[in-house]
């Protein structure tokens, strides 16, 4: 970044703070705090449930992955159109109807306050561990552009969030959030662009041939992650937990002026996830040629944890390896074009012949890449290893034009600040609705004490979330590690709604003890799987498998019960 | 379930929700089809 970018970064940063505090200066009531302001429209509400959930994370991440994995994770979205539907067609009239703040209010209503409280808490442990695991965004950013170390960054932004959600409420999170995307929307096209005219012209046929292009696999196998199946199926339940039982998203409906804008936000969703997620993941296969002839890619994308690795005892290790990838990644680049000049000569034994040997090239690079984080490892066994989520922030900051760079840092970072300032927000609201009021029924109409109280929780979530992040080193790539968090704790949410709005006659006790029995059951899954790869599963069908769960528990402890008249509360 | 009355949702060319809705099944198959061909195509 040179002065330029640092100029355009700051102003940005500046106007965007200026403009929210401007525009919700008058934020000061329970229910525009909490619920935001009534005179959101569709278009709003549609750009802000697509900015939560396609966050910077997403941004940041999402590429990584393609450059990783291929662009499979794509059918991670699949079952996301059809379960926005049953949102709009069942979900979401039922929450207008109530005029609930928050989805467990309804919980309460229908069952029991013991119901209500057990929704709520799955919400905030799964959101506060997710918040954990989201505050990593901003942090990657700045610790890139700013070579500090990531502990710094992670507790610095934390801080800033904590601020920036304490003084602005969901209104503001949603205002400065469009303008935050469609800048990001332009980068992105930016980064696509620039990429398109280094790349090579079978730039699609090497990224297909070298396994990255694998959109769709309708294999029938339950340990592969993503599938068509997986997608279909553990996707559609784990989009109708996100969109229909996760707080952060239903406070974005349930603040919208009618039903029907709601409505269209979410089919505005529908309608656009998988072509916009497409995009992004065949950015990150495209990264993957990029980065195949860019001279001088380096073995490990997290430079700054890298280079301070370099700079200690173990320099000769670390250089040996640089110089080992190097000599792999100029291989790479002569059996690829090998295999190119075959290709297009319509030698079908030549092209045969020269696949293979591009694919070992291909992992003879991986190898090293396994080996320089084995070193890593064995320096500081606290490294975090894991570097696919810093890809595309390294090409923004070396391939973009100065000045975009600057842009596209400040976007990125607010709006992964009010991507987290939306989930905090959330977790603030549920915990003072469902459990703080719940245990001071006589505060319930004080409204000041009310925002205060959501601030407060607000502002203690937020330091959970510095702590988890500190503490956590996550094994996984971002984007990943929040599914599979989502997916542990989900199911028997969404089984207990399902209960709710399907089966009337499981009263409270019986659906709070089924919920319970599939929570520990399906995190016994989980784990099983974790430490015994032999019995892995997939994670996306924990959903389906838990939700299903759920209801049969449900269901059998109704049946066994004697039955008796439920309490009913607020 | 909703007892409130049916509201038209304002879109050009949709008279009901529920053409919404077979319209976003439409784009979602029309999406999954042409993923399928294009890992096909680039093996």
């Amino acid at each position: 970044m040179n002065a330029v970018d640092w100029w355009v970064l700051l102003g940005t940063m500046l106007g965007i703070a200026a403009y929210g505090t401007w525009r919700t200066r008058h934020t000061d009531t329970l229910n525009t705090y909490l619920k935001g302001n009534h005179a959101t429209k569709w278009g709003t509400i549609g750009l802000s449930v697509m900015a939560t959930q396609a966050s910077t994370i997403t941004y940041l991440s999402l590429p990584g992955q393609a450059y990783e994995s291929g662009i499979a994770f794509i059918q991670n979205y699949f079952g996301l159109p059809l379960a926005l539907i049953v949102v709009c067609a069942v979900f979401l009239p039922i929450y207008r109807k109530l005029g609930v703040y928050t989805a467990y209010e309804y919980l309460g209503q229908r069952f029991d306050a013991k119901t209500r409280l057990l929704g709520a808490s799955l919400f905030l442990l799964q959101r506060g561990i997710q918040s954990g695991i989201t505050i990593y965004a901003p942090a990657i950013i700045l610790s890139t552009v700013l070579g500090w170390p990531l502990e710094l960054t992670i507790v610095f932004t934390g801080l800033l969030v904590i601020v920036y959600t304490v003084t602005g409420g969901s209104a503001a999170v949603n205002l400065t959030q469009k303008w935050q995307m469609a800048v990001i929307f332009g980068g992105m096209m930016t980064a696509f662009v620039v990429v398109l005219i280094h790349l090579p012209p079978d730039a699609t046929h090497i990224a297909g041939a070298l396994g990255k292009l694998q959109a769709v696999d309708f294999t029938p196998d339950f340990e592969r992650r993503y599938t068509f199946w997986s997608g279909l199926l553990g996707g559609f339940f784990l989009s109708l937990s996100y969109f229909g039982t996760d707080q952060s998203q239903v406070q974005r409906y349930i603040g919208g002026a009618a039903l029907r804008e709601g409505r269209l936000g979410l089919m505005f969703n529908a309608v656009f996830k998988i072509p916009m997620q497409f995009s992004i993941v065949m950015l990150g296969a495209m990264l993957y040629v990029f980065y195949l002839f860019q001279p001088g890619t380096p073995v490990f994308f997290n430079q700054t944890e890298w280079q301070r690795h370099r700079a200690g005892p173990q320099a000769a290790a670390f250089q040996a390896i640089e110089e080992k990838y190097a000599a792999a990644h100029a291989d790479q680049q002569v059996k690829i074009k090998a295999w190119v000049a075959a290709r297009n000569g319509a030698d079908a034994a030549a092209e045969a012949a020269t696949r293979r040997e591009m694919t070992a090239a291909q992992a003879t690079a991986v190898a090293i890449r396994q080996e320089a984080k084995a070193q890593l490892k064995a320096v500081d066994p606290r490294a975090k290893t894991k570097d696919s989520d810093y890809v595309f922030i390294t090409f923004i900051l070396t391939q973009l034009p100065h000045g975009v760079i600057g842009l596209l840092i400040a976007v990125m970072f607010a709006s992964a600040l009010s991507s987290k300032a939306g989930e905090l927000n959330a977790l603030g609201t549920t915990s003072t609705i469902d459990v703080w009021r719940h245990f001071r029924p006589l505060a319930a109409h004080d409204e000041a004490r009310n925002v205060r109280n959501a601030k407060w929780f607000t502002a203690a979530w937020g330091f959970f979330a510095i702590g988890f992040a500190l503490m956590v080193s996550a094994a996984e790539n971002l984007i990943e590690f929040l599914n599979i968090v989502a997916s542990i704790f989900y199911p028997a949410l969404l089984g207990v709604f399902m209960v709710a709005f399907f089966i009337k006659k499981v009263g409270g006790s019986a659906v709070f003890w089924g919920a319970v029995a599939t929570q520990a059951a399906v995190l016994a899954i989980y784990l099983v799987g974790r430490f015994n790869p032999a019995y892995e599963i997939g994670y996306l069908w924990l959903n389906p498998i838990g939700c299903v769960m759920c209801v049969l528990f449900s269901l059998g402890l109704q049946t066994v019960w004697p039955a008796r008249k439920e309490p009913v509360a607020g | 379930m909703n007892d409130e009355p049916e509201e038209s949702p304002g879109v050009p060319g949709f008279r009901t929700w529920r053409g919404v809705y077979v319209f976003v099944v439409g784009v979602f198959l029309l999406s999954v089809a042409l993923l399928a061909l294009f890992a096909r195509f680039l093996r």
